[in-house]
Formats: C-alpha cells, sequence, structure tokens
C-alpha cells in the first residue's frame, strides 16, 4: 500500500491542474478580441468630419482647429506657475484647483488642463510650452459655422453618451457624435471612419510598439461631404422676419420636397454650442422655459391648423361628389346648429366655393363638411372615409423627412369619436369643428407646408427632406418616389383658383405682389389653455400657407406665429415676403418688411 | 563483454526523452517571455534566453560527466557530497549575495550561483544512504531522529537565508521515509497538523476543536482492541492546545506577507477594500498570471504572440511564472501536454524506483520523484492560484543556470543508478 501514496497523490494533482487550466482556459476564457484586450492599446486616428453645403453651394459647416492644454502630473517639474497662468489666462486658484483634479484622476495619464485654446493664445503659448514638462498641447477638430443660421436644422456635435456607446460599438469614450439636426441625421455620411493602430503596452502601460508590425491597422477614411436643400440667404431671411417672434417656417419646394427653409424662433447661434462653452450654453438655452430655444417649433409645435384646413374640405367635397364648384351656401354671421352656433365674420352671401375659400367662410365649410361625412350611413363611417382622404397628405402621422425629431398631429377617425363619446353616441355636428381645422386636428408647421406642396402639385407630394445630395452617393429612395393623395388632379383647379384669389380679393390682399402669383391661405388658431384649471382663450395663433407660382410652383410655405393675433397679421407678411425673396431674390414690399424688422 | 556494450545503451530513454522535450520548450518559452524589443537573435548572451542557451548547453556536458562516473560512487561519497553541500550553504552566510531579500546566491564574476538548488540532490543522496545502511531501521525512533537530522540541517539553513519557498521542498522526503517504513503515526500526525491549522484559522479552534473530538472518540469507540481511555483524552487535549495556538503562531511567528497570502487563499479577511488592497499589492502576480492563462484560450495564442507575455504584464515570467506563458502562447493544449509530461516523468521514476534491487537506488529515485513532484505541484498550483504564493521554480523550465543543474544532476544521478541495477545482484 505505501508505495502508491506518491503515485496516486502525483495523479490526482495532475487532474486537478488539469481540469483548473480547462476552468481559466476554456470554461472561462475571454473571447479573443484585440479590441477588449487591455495588454494592446487603441490609438485613433480620426478622420476630417464632412463639410455641409447649402443647395447653391454656399459652405454652412465646416471644421476648424482647437487646442487643449493636457498634463499628465507625474511628469510635471517645478515651473514658473504665475507666467504659465498669465499665458493659459487662467488664476492661480484655478490652477491649483485643476491640477489636483488631475493628479486625483491618475498621475501618469493625461488629463485636459486647459481646453479650446484661441488660435492666438496657441501661437503664444506654443513657443514656451517646452520650458513647461509634463504639458503638452493637443490638437481636435470642432465644427464651425460659418452663417450663424439655422441652429435647429444644422445641429450640433458633442461627446457620445453611455447609450451611443451601448448602440454602436464603433463609438468610444471621448469620440464626438452628431447630437441634433443634420449633424445627427447624417453622422453616418459625415463622421468618415476612423482609423485605428495597435500598439502592444508594457504592464507600466507604455507603448512598446506596433502589435505585428501593424498588420491589423487601418486608415482613416474621411467623412463624405453633403449638400443640403436648405437656402441659405432665405433661412437667414426668414431667421430675420421671425426675430422677437416665437413661431416656425417651412418652405418647400413642391416639385422635389426639399426643404428650402425651416426656421424655428426663437433660435441661436449654433456657435455658442462650440467648445469650450458649449456645456454652459447648452445648460442655459435647455432651460430657458419661456423662449424654448431648443424646442424646434417647425417640426415639434402640433397646433389645430385652423382655416388653412378648409380648403382640404373643399377638395374631399368634390373628390366625394358632395358638393359643385357652383352649389352656393348662405351666411349669417355663421352657422347654426340645433341650439348652437358657429360664428362667422362679415362678407357677402351666398357663397359658392370660390368666394368661400377667399373669404374663410366658416358657415360655407360647416355645409361641406356635414354633406360629407353625412353622405355616409353613420358618422362613424363618414368619419373615416374623411379621416382617409385627409391622411394621404401626409397628416396625422410622422411625415418620414430625414431629421430624427417630429410630432406626428393628429387628425380623428370614427374610432377617436367612438372613443371619446361612446359606440355611436354622436352625430356629425359633434365634429363640425374639424370643417374650420379647429377642435380636434392638430398639424406640425411642416405637416402644412407638405399639405400645400401636395396642392400646388395637384395632387402629390415628395416626403418632405433635407437631403441634395451626398458626395459620392445617392439619397435616399423614398425621398424621390411620389406619393399620390386620394384626391384627383382635376378637382385642385378651383381649389387653387379659390386660393390666388385669398391675394386677389380675399382676406391677404392688402399682401399682394406684383409679377407673382400666389396663393395662400390664412388662418387663425384659437388658443385655449388651462388656467388654474379654467379653460382662458389667449391671443390667436397666426397661421398662413401659401405657394407660388399658381402654376408650376417652386415654393410652398407654411408660417407659424405664437400669438399673432390673425392670420394675414404676422404669417401672410412673412409668408409673402419670403416667396419674393426666393423667386425674385429682392423685396419690393419693404413697407411689409419694416413692420416686421421693427416689431 | 556483453555488460561492457550494455551499460551505454542501457539508460531509460524515456525519462531523457522527457526531461529533453522540457528542456527544450521550457526555453521557447524562455525567450517568448524574456524577449524584449523588434528583432530576436537567439544567440544574444546578454538576453536571458541567450544565457540559458549556455546554461543548456553546459548541461550536456554536466550529463557526460554524471553518466560517465561509476554508479557505486554516488553511494560511496553520499556523505562527502552532503558535507560539502552543507559546508556551500553555510559559507552564505559569510559571502553570500543578497537577491530579493534571500541571501541564496554566490556572486563569481558575473555569474550567480545558487547552493541550495544542489543541496536537493546531495539531502536525497545522504538519506538514501542512511536508511539503506543495513544498521538503520526507520521504524526504530533513534533512527527516524537521525533522519530528521539529515534533512532539517539544509532545510534550516535555507530557511534562515530567507528562501522559505525552498525549505518547504524537503517536505518531500516525507513520502520517500513513508514508503521505507516510517510508522504510520508521522502520515496521521502531519495530515493531522495541516488540517488543524486549516480549520482554525477559517473556522476557529472552537469549531475545530470539536471536529477533533468526534474524530478521536468515534475512532476509540469503534476500534476492537481498546487502549485505556486516558489517551484519546491526552489526545483531545493535544489537539485543542494546538487549536488554540493556531493563531498564535500565525499572527506572531509568520511574516505580515506570508500572513496576507494564507488569508487570501483561505479567504479569511472580510472587509472587501481591504481585500482589494491586498490583491492588488501581493496577488498582483497572480492576478496577471490567471488572466495570461486564460487569455491563452483552447489553442493558445500561439510562439511570441500573447499579447501579456509580450507586454510582460506577469512579473518573474521567464522565472517562477514561466508556467502562465505556456499558458497564454500554447493555451489548454500546451498547458495540458506540460502537466501530462511532468506526470509521466514523475511515474517513470517512480516506476523505475520500484524496480531497484539496492535499496539505495530506490531510496534515491524516490526522493527525486518526490521533490520533482513538491516543485511542480507548488510552482504550477500558485501560477494557476490553487494554493499560496510560494516562489519555487518549475524543474526543467524556469530560467535560471543553478536551478537547471541542480534538477539535472538530481534526475541524471538516479539514471545512472538506474542503468547499473542489472550489474548489482
Amino acid at each position: 500500500m505505501r508505495q502508491f501514496l506518491l503515485f496516486f497523490t502525483i495523479i490526482t494533482v495532475g487532474f486537478v491542474f488539469i481540469s483548473r487550466l480547462f476552468y481559466l482556459q476554456v470554461y472561462s476564457s475571454p473571447a479573443n478580441n484585440l479590441y477588449d484586450d487591455n495588454a494592446i492599446r487603441k490609438v485613433y486616428d480620426y478622420p476630417k468630419r464632412g463639410f455641409v453645403y447649402d443647395r447653391n453651394g454656399t459652405l454652412l459647416v465646416s471644421n476648424q482647429s482647437s487646442y487643449d492644454v493636457m498634463v499628465i502630473p507625474r511628469e510635471v517639474k517645478p515651473l514658473d506657475t504665475i507666467e504659465f497662468c498669465n499665458l493659459l489666462k487662467i488664476d492661480k486658484a484655478q490652477f491649483i484647483k485643476t491640477y489636483k483634479k488631475a493628479y486625483h484622476y491618475s498621475p501618469r495619464l493625461p488629463y485636459v488642463f486647459v481646453s479650446h485654446l484661441s488660435k492666438e493664445d496657441y501661437a503664444v503659448l506654443q513657443e514656451k510650452m517646452r520650458k513647461y514638462e509634463g504639458f503638452y498641447i493637443q490638437k481636435r477638430s470642432l465644427r464651425h459655422y460659418e452663417a450663424s443660421i439655422g441652429a435647429n436644422v444644422l445641429g450640433d456635435i458633442g461627446e457620445v453618451n453611455n447609450a451611443n456607446i451601448k448602440k454602436d460599438p464603433y463609438y468610444k469614450m471621448g469620440d464626438l457624435i452628431g447630437k441634433q439636426g443634420v449633424e445627427l441625421s447624417y453622422e453616418d455620411v459625415l463622421r468618415g471612419k476612423k482609423g485605428i493602430k495597435f500598439i502592444q503596452k508594457n504592464r507600466f502601460n507604455k507603448n512598446i510598439g506596433p502589435y505585428k508590425e501593424g498588420k491589423f491597422d487601418t486608415l482613416p477614411i474621411p467623412g463624405k461631404d453633403i449638400k443640403i436643400s436648405i437656402d441659405a440667404k432665405l433661412q437667414a431671411y426668414g431667421e430675420q422676419l421671425m426675430q422677437h417672434k416665437h413661431g416656425g417656417i417651412i418652405a418647400i419646394e413642391p416639385s422635389t420636397g426639399e426643404i428650402l427653409a425651416m426656421i424655428s424662433a426663437p433660435t441661436y447661434d449654433p456657435n455658442s454650442l462650440v467648445g469650450r462653452k458649449r456645456s454652459q450654453n447648452f445648460t442655459k438655452l435647455y432651460n430657458d422655459s419661456i423662449s424654448k430655444p431648443t424646442y424646434d417649433r417647425s417640426l415639434l409645435a402640433q397646433y389645430p391648423p385652423g382655416s388653412p384646413f378648409k380648403v382640404l374640405n373643399a377638395l374631399i367635397g368634390l373628390q366625394e361628389g358632395v358638393v359643385t364648384t357652383e352649389d352656393k351656401f348662405t351666411c349669417n354671421h355663421g352657422y347654426s346648429y340645433g341650439n348652437r352656433k358657429m360664428g362667422c365674420h362679415g362678407h357677402p352671401s351666398p357663397l359658392s366655393m370660390n368666394m368661400g375659400i377667399y373669404e374663410s367662410c366658416n358657415s360655407y365649410f360647416a355645409n361641406v363638411y356635414r354633406r360629407i361625412i353625412e353622405k355616409y350611413d353613420t358618422p362613424y363611417e363618414g368619419m373615416n372615409v374623411w379621416n382617409k382622404h385627409v391622411s394621404s397628405f401626409g397628416l396625422g402621422n410622422y411625415l418620414g423627412y430625414d431629421l430624427k425629431i417630429g410630432s406626428p398631429g393628429r387628425i380623428p377617425s370614427g374610432d377617436f369619436y367612438d372613443k371619446w363619446y361612446g359606440k355611436n353616441r354622436w352625430r356629425t355636428t359633434f365634429t363640425l369643428s374639424n370643417a374650420i381645422g379647429q377642435g380636434e386636428i392638430e398639424a406640425t408647421p411642416i405637416q402644412l407646408a407638405n399639405m400645400v406642396a401636395a396642392i400646388a402639385n395637384r395632387g402629390y407630394f415628395y416626403t418632405p427632406h433635407i437631403i441634395k445630395s451626398i458626395e459620392g452617393q445617392e439619397i435616399d429612395a423614398n425621398f424621390t418616389t411620389p406619393k399620390h393623395t386620394t384626391i384627383d388632379k382635376e378637382n385642385f383647379e378651383p381649389v387653387v383658383q379659390g386660393m390666388f384669389d385669398v391675394y386677389n380679393k380675399g382676406t391677404a390682399a392688402n399682401l399682394q405682389v406684383k409679377g407673382i402669383e400666389i396663393c395662400g391661405k390664412t388662418g387663425t388658431a384659437e388658443n385655449f389653455t388651462k388656467i388654474d384649471g379654467v379653460k382662458t382663450q389667449l391671443t390667436d395663433h397666426s397661421i398662413f400657407v401659401a405657394f407660388a407660382p399658381k402654376d408650376n410652383p417652386k415654393i410652398a410655405i407654411a408660417v407659424f406665429v405664437e400669438n399673432g393675433y390673425w392670420g394675414s397679421r404676422f404669417a401672410g407678411r412673412i409668408a409673402t415676403l419670403m416667396i419674393e425673396k426666393y423667386l425674385t431674390g429682392t423685396i419690393t414690399r419693404t413697407d411689409l418688411e419694416k413692420m416686421d424688422f421693427k416689431s | 563483454m556483453i555488460r561492457v556494450t550494455n551499460r551505454h545503451f542501457s539508460f531509460d530513454w524515456i525519462t531523457i526523452i522527457i526531461f529533453m522535450l522540457l528542456v527544450g520548450f521550457g526555453w521557447l518559452n524562455i525567450v517568448s517571455s524574456s524577449h524584449v524589443g523588434e528583432t530576436l537573435d537567439y544567440l544574444d548572451f546578454s538576453q536571458p534566453y541567450g544565457k540559458q542557451l549556455i546554461f543548456i548547453g553546459l548541461t550536456i556536458g554536466l550529463i557526460i560527466i554524471i553518466l560517465s562516473i561509476e554508479a557505486k560512487f554516488y553511494e560511496r561519497f553520499a556523505s562527502v557530497i552532503y558535507i560539502i553541500s552543507m559546508l556551500s550553504l553555510v559559507g552564505l552566510f559569510i559571502f553570500g549575495k543578497n537577491v530579493n531579500g534571500a541571501t541564496s546566491w554566490y556572486g563569481i564574476g558575473g555569474m550567480t550561483f545558487q547552493p541550495s538548488e544542489f543541496a536537493k540532490a546531495a539531502t536525497a543522496l545522504a538519506i538514501a544512504k542512511y536508511v539503506s545502511d543495513l544498521q538503520t531501521d526507520i521504524r526504530r525512533f533513534p533512527d527516524q531522529i537521525r533522519t530528521f537530522i539529515i534533512i532539517l540541517v539544509p532545510a534550516f539553513l535555507i530557511l534562515l537565508q530567507n528562501d522559505a519557498g525552498s525549505t518547504i521542498v524537503y517536505g518531500a522526503f516525507f513520502f520517500v521515509l513513508y514508503r521505507e517504513g516510517l510508522p504510520q503515526i508521522y502520515l496521521t500526525l502531519a495530515v493531522s497538523v495541516v488540517s488543524i491549522a486549516i480549520l482554525s484559522l477559517k473556522f476557529g479552534p472552537i469549531v475545530t476543536s470539536i471536529i477533533g473530538v468526534i474524530i478521536i472518540f468515534t475512532r476509540y469507540f469503534l476500534s476492537k482492541k481498546k487502549p485505556i481511555i486516558f489517551q484519546p483524552i491526552l489526545i483531545t487535549i493535544i489537539v485543542i492546545a494546538m487549536s488554540a495556538s493556531v493563531h498564535f503562531f500565525y499572527d506572531n511567528v509568520l511574516q505580515a506577507h506570508q500572513k496576507d497570502r494564507i488569508s487570501l487563499w483561505l479567504k479569511l479577511e472580510k472587509d472587501p477594500t481591504k481585500i482589494a488592497e491586498m490583491r492588488r499589492d501581493i496577488l498582483y502576480n497572480l492576478y496577471e498570471s490567471e488572466k495570461a492563462i486564460s487569455s491563452g484560450g483552447f489553442r493558445g495564442r500561439g510562439f511570441m504572440e500573447g499579447t501579456r507575455t509580450t507586454g510582460k504584464f506577469v512579473p518573474e515570467q521567464h522565472t517562477d511564472y514561466i508556467f502562465s506563458t505556456v499558458g497564454e502562447e500554447w493555451g489548454f493544449i500546451g498547458s495540458s501536454l506540460v502537466i501530462i509530461l511532468f506526470v509521466l516523468l514523475m511515474l517513470r521514476v517512480l516506476h523505475l524506483a520500484e524496480l531497484q534491487k539496492s535499496q539505495f537506488s530506490r531510496i534515491y529515485g524516490y526522493a527525486v520523484a518526490a521533490i520533482l513532484f513538491f516543485h511542480f505541484m507548488i510552482n504550477i498550483g500558485m501560477v494557476m492560484g490553487l494554493i499560496p504564493t510560494i516562489g519555487i521554480p518549475l524543474p526543467f523550465f524556469s530560467y535560471g543556470g543553478s536551478g537547471l543543474w541542480g534538477f539535472t544532476i538530481l534526475l541524471f544521478i538516479f539514471i545512472k543508478l538506474d542503468s547499473n541495477r542489472i550489474n548489482e545482484w
């Protein structure tokens, strides 16, 4: 027996060792991925981010160099602190505070000591830098916005957050990513692809040479330049007109769906979100709960569209065959139903369709709307048919444009009212506000502009988009495919004529511009809010939609001014000026312009 | 005449081939773990891998000498060799050179020489000689004491040089003596002392005492020939006294780093921040070595391709932690192969030892297997985090001339003795 003790002990230990090896190397071994190997340093080489141009080739966004002063605390030798602080334009207390922070972070890793030096400071500092051991200057690339316009369109870039990294492992801590606007929408195109170098390090975290002679290293691929559909001059002009107001403008080229201008007021200088002051400025903008400059009203604000919506009811009436252009309705300062009355302003009566549109008669459209809904056996059925027609104009749901924010708007259907009032417990008259674009209907400015573009095209639209072209790449085919409405082409002519007469003899007659045939529609959206639980009416919102020229239209526009009283007072004026500016490049109605620049 | 011609070919070639495989493979791993920089010149003698190549070259000469000497020489001169070896250990106190806190080296010119690596073979010879002597009966207490003295002299000298790891290796002789008839009581005693120490540290003296009492009295009542009741009571008192004094020994006799290692191994420390601190400070090597082994995966990263080896993440990787290089670059396949080779080598030596006709050769062979086994178990167990950190080399693998020569001498004297067994009638 005795001679087997060592024998079995050896075999047992050998078996235990192989089991342990199996546990370490097979069972719990990490996947051999170079990216996760902490013996390999990954050094990224960042490509140039693509430039952004407007539709005419004007440079909007480029890159600028920025210089950070970095520190490696362990390598710092005693220095002339006062001189150094003067060069960096900081005081000594701050110097000590930052140094302590850096030391606390890690004595041997680089830490940003002062970020985003100006070019002038950099020039001075660079000469003297070698006197300060442990400090060095690191170059970074920042965005530069050539003109201070279109903050809501262009967006900005910032450091990635954890969610970004989780979603796409391409991004590493400290990388920059598009946060809003075009920078966000076309991030993949603009950013390019960073290059990577794998470097073998030793246990003291020092580089000891390229991993496998750089076999796996890659070169950066520069970002692509893009052209966006914005017209920089029109955008700038729109922003100028909208200053001191709250609201939004969207202008679309009907023949392509390209967004020509996208204005949200109040806005801010996109350059304020670049560099050292970014987070400070962003917080300031974000916390401004009255002006809400970071809230893009042109895409997000959802309001009852008011009178511009009436033209849709006219189109649906014609399409459903419940009204002809010649049918006349009387208006006795409003439309009475049951014991209620929908008011209207003073104008001749009775009215045909043409006059109904240009006078914006509530009574006329109440009649048309009732005929549409009551054509069907139940209001439920009628409501759904009506909803189908309206939805075909891109209302009531997300439009699908290439900016990442938006609101769906709201177009009620039969189910909507069934839910609200109970099944079959409602009648057409309950929904009569829909006739004049009030009540349950809500739409965003871009939806309204798109609706106008569809009317301007007489029956179809292209999904609005901000991209015009990408260097060496096609844009999304979805943006070049027309979307047809449910309304036949011939039904548009009388409605377009009505909108034309809005300028000729209707509610916007005072806004005519010589030589341009503008078709438009004023709107006034009532503005209710609850103050201390009581429904209170505030100053109405001013709305205006238009397109021009009447034939072969080049621009469709929707303007929305919060608390702007009635349609033609602010919105109509601005829409008209925008159209003139875009089509002719000059302004003849300087009298109109002055009012906006002053107010 | 036939006998004479046979003599040159009767060496056990299986053992020799395994030896060569281990040395060769060991050297490849030394290259990988000690190489720095872009270019690799295998003959760069300023680097450890170059030096090791010289040591290996000299080993061939050493082997030829060992095998040429008459087998009887080792038996006859065993005591002389032992005494010279002990003197070389004593001499360290006067001429020794301190490296890493241990005074275990002689510095001669640029070379260093570690006598403790040779003392193992010398002690093995001395034990074989003494125990195989016709006058000696290991079952007798006075002879046991003399045997223990032969073992404890080098062990104690090495401990005084602050090389606790090498001291532990002398525990290997227990297997040898046990095989030769050391009374059972010693095994029981050894197992009991280790169990009491571990149990007391882990669960406290009270639990340990209760377990002890249960075992002692169960044994007492189950045994047919009952000794007087006084015996189990006495043993119980000893057990309780021992388990009570373990903490005193642990707190006052052990050095701080030894305590920390044991504490981490037995998971004695409960405070997580303290644990983290200890891990960072004393388990850094182990952490890195386990990580390197893990990152090898099933197939390994390939020769010179291990990123943690290239980056020198594991300290002392070409000496005590050489097995982590095997783990990273040769994976589960390569590491298992190394373990299998070692196991085969030890079993082969054991097998041959049992075949010996002379008691001297058998005891010596047993000692060789046991010493190799202790090194193997402690070194690889440590590198894989199975036992507390004890710094001793992996035979034939680790960098170092003294170690390589010490093990070569140890093994090849046995090969020589074995080749001679035909002559011993």
